[in-house]
């Protein structure tokens, strides 16, 4: 995914230029109300990381429109929310921060089609690059099922991009490292698509290690996968009761 | 960024919500079983080199008093140091303060599994005769299971048997502290109002006439355990009259079971127990008496204690008469019969052929 030419702010990109990650846990929903226009930009980075992708495919589907149109309509959300600053106006008590968002997409995108801006849409905002080919293409592969509502939909590609985002951070991370074994045992054991599961001892074979370091390979990349995942929800929640009702609904349990 | 499907999301959810156990000397390999207040994992003690399995309370049960009693559950366990019972190995605190603790990681089948292979009445009496040992063990150091049943038994690789989920058992009145000398009548597992098991509306069946038992709540306890295999008086919440009797009932639930391959459910015309023998003829009148008797609903006509069941099972191997049933002389001779049968025939094939010969030098 490029993002280039985002908000010509180059720390917005996953890791930045110097691949580092952010050392801060600090709440990007938090963040985006800043008067330091750095950090609601590197805020807003965090946001759209987590919520583009989901955002195009929801327009897809409630608003049953073509791929050109998904695609500037998405641009042009993003790039008004953040020149208009509409998260800023999130509050923790009334409702989670997904159901803000697609209640802002949807007010949007009603506005737009009543005024008929939508056709001198991007008048005036930044271009973000996305890369909404790779968003049609598991569209086309994997279209969402019928027995979802759009709402429905779109919490489930939340939950889909934010275990994404957290194997691409493990990945990188694991490559800062030079531990790309960690990785790649990971991907193999809990990340590929297989009817077959394939045994520790077989992974140990696979890779020239013993049984016990796979292991050990394999609970310190889940230890840390879980660690990003609880990450990205504190960047993406404005408290930490949120917080907690977030990772209950991601994870299913209570997050001590 | 890859595309990942639903069944991968519900894997990498479950992986994110396993425990950390850096602080340990354990690693977790994969979860294995998760019940309403903790999650069992099979994991690797980096120590000794060894597989384990590690309960750990469940994150959303983890104020003072859950870990109190998980504590207390593994200090049961711990302390009945018997064949038959799951050793624990180890107990302790993770750093987000659950309580965890190890114990031996039981490779094999369990009983409802190791039924359904089809081995001989004879096998199968010989597994329950040690599930009892093991219960009797537990009753005489004062602690009551309470949810015996075959899938928390388990018959290891050498035909060990080991019961297993001691999470709900109980102290009672009566039994000794080989450790300490105490007696008490604290529960060792989940108690009180506040951990009351929602039931399904099954029925316990009743072997002989009375009022149906219905299973619910009762203001002076909860309802712990699996219904099917819980005691009438369990099944009705009246915790204060659940005692060694109260795992009989599940022990004859257990044999029922071992002895028709299903468990007792009550014939179509009405709510009577449907007996063994009507399942199987070539089940023993001893045995069915045996099984009913300690599946009487009225706790009274039932085994005193888990060690006189057993000890009942062990005649019936033995073709020993049995406490539960009165001999006729017919039974006695067909029990004589089916004991000395080589003699018997042995004898019989003594007489045809003098019957043979006489037959024969006659002519």
């Amino acid at each position: 995914m490029s993002r280039r030419n985002r908000v010509n702010d180059p720390d917005t990109d996953i890791g930045g230029p110097a691949r580092k990650f952010p050392e801060t846990n600090r709440s990007a929903i938090v963040a985006i109300r800043s008067e330091e226009p750095h950090v609601r930009q590197r805020a807003f980075g965090t946001i759209l990381d987590s919520y583009w992708k989901p955002v195009y495919k929801y327009i897809r589907l409630k608003w049953n429109v073509d791929n050109e149109d998904a695609k500037d309509l998405t641009q042009d959300f993003f790039g008004n929310a953040f020149q208009k600053n509409y998260f800023a106006d999130y509050d923790a008590a009334k409702a989670s921060f997904q159901t803000f968002l697609r209640t802002c997409v949807d007010g949007f995108i009603a506005n737009q089609r009543k005024s008929q801006q939508r056709l001198k849409r991007g008048g005036g905002l930044e271009h973000i690059s996305l890369d909404f080919q790779g968003a049609d293409n598991e569209l086309a592969i994997h279209p969402p099922s019928p027995n979802l509502s759009p709402e429905q939909f779109f919490e489930r590609e939340w939950v889909r991009n934010v275990f994404a985002v957290a194997v691409e951070t493990l990945r990188k991370k694991c490559d800062d490292t030079n531990n790309q074994i960690r990785f790649h045992l990971f991907e193999r054991y809990d990340l590929e698509e297989s009817t077959e599961k394939v045994s520790y001892a077989a992974l140990a074979n696979e890779f020239g290690l013993t049984t016990t370091t796979v292991t050990n390979q394999l609970a310190a990349a889940r230890r840390e996968f879980r660690k990003i995942v609880l990450d990205k929800l504190r960047e993406t929640t404005a408290s930490d009761e949120e917080f907690q009702n977030q990772a209950r609904d991601l994870l299913g349990v209570e997050v001590i | 960024m890859k595309w990942i499907s639903d069944t991968k999301i519900d894997h990498l959810r479950a992986l994110a919500s396993q425990p950390d156990l850096s602080v340990t000397k354990y690693t977790i390999v994969k979860e294995l079983a998760r019940g309403g207040m903790g999650t069992v994992y099979l994991a690797e003690d980096s120590e000794l080199a060894r597989q384990v399995a590690i309960k750990v309370l469940n994150p959303e049960v983890v104020d003072e008093d859950d870990r109190q009693r998980m504590l207390r559950e593994a200090q049961v366990i711990a302390r009945l140091e018997h064949p038959g019972i799951v050793p624990v190995h180890d107990v302790g605190v993770l750093d987000d303060g659950r309580i965890y603790y190890a114990m031996k990681y039981v490779r094999g089948r369990r009983l409802d599994e190791f039924v359904a292979q089809g081995d001989s009445i004879n096998d199968r009496l010989r597994k329950f005769q040690a599930v009892c040992d093991a219960v009797a063990f537990a009753h005489s150091n004062g602690v009551v299971h309470r949810d015996l049943k075959p899938q928390n038994i388990m018959i290891g690789a050498f035909g060990e048997v080991l019961v297993l989920d001691w999470g709900v058992a109980k102290l009672i009145q009566g039994g000794g502290d080989p450790w300490t000398g105490r007696r008490g009548d604290a529960e060792t597992g989940r108690t009180g109002d506040e951990d009351a098991t929602v039931l399904s509306p099954r029925l316990p069946v009743s072997p002989s006439p009375g009022p149906p038992v219905s299973p619910s709540l009762s203001a002076d306890g909860t309802i712990i355990g699996t219904l099917g295999y819980m005691a009438p008086e369990q099944a009705r919440g009246e915790t204060q009259l659940v005692d060694e009797r109260s795992d009989v009932y599940s022990l004859g639930v257990i044999l029922y079971f071992l002895l028709t391959k299903q468990p007792p459910k009550p014939r179509a015309d009405d709510s009577h127990l449907r007996r063994p023998r009507e399942f199987d003829s070539k089940i023993t009148k001893q045995a069915e008496a045996v099984c009913l008797k300690a599946m009487s609903v009225d706790r009274s006509q039932r085994y005193e204690r888990a060690i006189d069941l057993s000890a009942d099972i062990g005649r019936l191997l033995d073709g020993e008469p049995v406490s539960a049933y009165r001999e006729g002389v017919v039974d006695k001779l067909g029990r004589w019969l089916s004991k000395n049968r080589f003699l018997v025939l042995l004898v019989l094939t003594y007489l045809l052929m003098r019957i043979i010969l006489l037959f024969t030098s006659g002519r």
